[in-house]
């Protein structure tokens, strides 16, 4: 183990990070899907979480996000160690997911789903209501302020095309004061000029002070944005690192690893002069 | 309600080139219960012209009111629909209300009212476990309210010969706070010469209720959502399994109302009754616009539906054709329904990368 966290890199502060993982683990039954897992997520930066497919990538942001618990190491959100047991305690403490499939209802409108979990009320007791003008109102604006330019906020989401119903699931986040914006690899389904746009709030949401875990399995759309990389294999880590000490070609390198690398780079190199 | 109301804010750039395909007629079209109002009217204007006494006070009332038992039931189908489950036990639970009522009012002696408490109990008490065993296990309901359907099936003729020897419970008439049950539940008023049941003013009130709880409450969008996408509604902290096992005590609940309504209006329960009536909720809902699929329809939709359904069964009567046709007619309008909604579905659905 060699990604210890405790020094950042920067060494500029002792602030406490928004969440640590130490030593983190997770079994299944027999399957052990995450072991021995350790990094920070801080505020206003970008912690990517980096990883093939059955990497672990999925089991630890679930762990994040309340979803599963832990079974070894510890795991400390604004350095009290944790252990939440379901989604909405997560949310309270600021911790908001926003998945790639699952991210909104999409024969909802955009306004309903915005406030999904969250509704403004008028009244109370039994004829408490929705605050239906307040609900519209609001999500144009937050969608504005993120520089999502919605036609229409009672248009179902599904009319939406993939990069802006990300976009506005991150709104949603943002606007609901989460300390932690969680993205379970928000670019996977998207073309390139769509990832680049959901990106572009990944950034946004950084710079408004958030801190971001960006779940992805492609170093060129994490490298950007990223502030740390945390590259899974397996279950395992291969380290937490911080961007001035990794280049995009080592985390890509990292990413592949080994054997697989030789195979990867002749491939990339073909496509490259071809 | 309606969504064609103006913005209040005048955007600066109205014209917007990308708003071109949000027309009036667009617009209109995404409401769910669009296909049924335009499938009433059609039928409604075919029987007041075939049908001589259809449009007759007399005429109006008996639709109304063979709409009404069915619509409360469809109104309650349709929001636990649009949250993703299916109540098949629904249809028999009006039979078991009104047992649970007769036997406790009848044989026991109670008083009308208790014993309407105590079904009612009894009601939500199935209605939860309905909800509970399909949360918990994950089964589909519709097999699991198979199970609680024919378990009710079996109860209802079981416990009622046992108790009184045969397959049917009467004498309401002679329990205590008949009376004052019986104008609550059913009495009728008059409009011109005309009794009109009191059951349509039910109807009506729990439609109303229904839609205000779907659209207008914190509670309607998770029903929505729980029914659309469970999963994401889990994620942004919605109760998903109390939002389910309350649905499932809500078509309890309507099946209650119709078991009292029926008891007391008719002073005497068959074992049997209610069996198949299950299918024509669920068809009702979905003529009025709701999905099999869940996360989409409309509880005034439903209410048309049952409409549809009382003007069509009572229309073929007045046109004294053979009730025989009924069943053709329901086969369209269901496959006709279907295909309308899913067309609008797949325009709500469509996805654009």
């Amino acid at each position: 183990m060699t990604d210890t966290v405790t020094d950042t890199g920067t060494g500029t502060e002792t602030r406490t990070p928004l969440i640590e993982v130490d030593g983190i683990g997770k079994n299944y039954g027999s399957v052990i899907a995450l072991r021995d897992v350790s990094t920070v997520v801080n505020a206003g930066e970008v912690t990517c979480v980096l990883g093939d497919n059955g990497a672990g990538k999925s089991t630890l942001i679930k762990v994040f996000a309340g979803v599963h618990q832990h079974d070894a190491g510890r795991f400390l959100v604004n350095g009290k160690p944790v252990r939440l047991s379901s989604p909405r305690e997560a949310l309270d403490y600021g911790i908001a997911t926003v998945y790639q499939d699952l991210a909104v209802v999409p024969l909802m409108s955009v306004w309903r789903n915005f406030f999904l979990g969250s509704e403004p009320t008028l009244g109370g007791g039994p004829l408490q209501r929705l605050d239906r003008r307040k609900a519209k109102e609001t999500a144009r604006e937050a969608l504005a302020d993120m520089g999502i330019d919605l036609r229409d906020v009672e248009q179902p989401v599904g009319t939406l095309s993939g990069g802006e119903r990300q976009c506005v699931a991150i709104a949603r986040a943002v606007h609901f004061g989460a300390k932690v914006l969680i993205l379970d690899e928000p670019t996977a389904a998207l073309g390139v000029k769509q990832s680049g746009v959901v990106l572009r709030y990944v950034a946004q949401a950084r710079d408004r002070g958030l801190g971001v875990v960006l779940i992805t399995h492609n170093p060129h759309h994490a490298y950007p944005v990223g502030n740390r990389f945390l590259v899974l294999k397996r279950g395992r880590s291969l380290g937490s690192t911080e961007k001035a000490d990794i280049s995009l070609d080592e985390l890509t390198r990292q990413m592949a690893g080994g054997a697989e690398l030789e195979a990867l780079q002749h491939e990339l190199r073909e496509v490259t002069t071809s | 309600m309606v969504t064609t109301t103006v913005d209040p804010n005048p955007e600066p750039a109205a014209v917007d080139e990308r708003l071109s395909s949000s027309s009036l007629v667009n617009r209109l079209v995404v409401r769910p219960e669009i296909g049924a109002l335009i499938g009433a009217l059609v039928v409604f204007v075919f029987f007041s012209i075939v049908a001589d006494k259809f449009l007759t006070m007399s005429g109006v009332a008996t639709w109304l009111d063979d709409s009404a038992t069915l619509g409360i039931m469809a109104v309650a189908v349709a929001l636990l629909m649009i949250g993703g489950e299916f109540d098949l036990s629904a249809g028999v639970m009006t039979a078991s209300t009104a047992l649970v009522t007769a036997i406790f009012a009848t044989q026991v002696g109670l008083n009308v009212w208790l014993a309407l408490l105590l079904s009612l109990i009894f009601a939500l008490a199935v209605g939860g476990l309905n909800g509970f065993l399909v949360v918990r296990t994950g089964l589909p309901s519709f097999i699991v309210t198979l199970g609680t359907f024919l378990a009710l099936q079996g109860l209802n003729l079981g416990v009622t010969r046992l108790i009184t020897g045969s397959v049917q419970v009467t004498g309401m008439r002679a329990a205590d706070g008949y009376e004052s049950a019986g104008f609550v539940f059913a009495s009728t008023f008059p409009i011109g010469d005309t009794p009109f049941q009191i059951s349509i003013v039910w109807w009506i009130g729990f439609t109303a209720v229904a839609a205000w709880l779907l659209l207008r409450t914190k509670f309607g969008n998770w029903i929505f959502a729980v029914g659309g996408a469970a999963p994401a509604a889990r994620a942004v902290g919605v109760p998903v399994a109390r939002t389910k096992i309350l649905l499932f005590m809500g078509t309890a609940l309507a099946g209650w109302l119709v078991g009292s309504i029926n008891i007391l209006r008719f002073t005497t329960v068959q074992a049997n009754q209610g069996i198949g009536l299950e299918f024509q909720f669920i068809i009702a809902a979905v003529i009025g616009g709701c999905l099999l699929t869940g996360g989409y329809g409309s509880a005034i939709g439903a209410a048309i539906g049952a409409l549809i359904f009382g003007m069509a069964r009572q229309g073929i009567v007045f046109a004294d054709w053979n009730s025989d046709w009924f069943m053709l007619f329901l086969g369209i309008m269901l496959l006709g329904a279907v295909l309308v909604n899913n067309t609008f579905r797949r325009r709500a659905e469509r996805v654009r990368r």
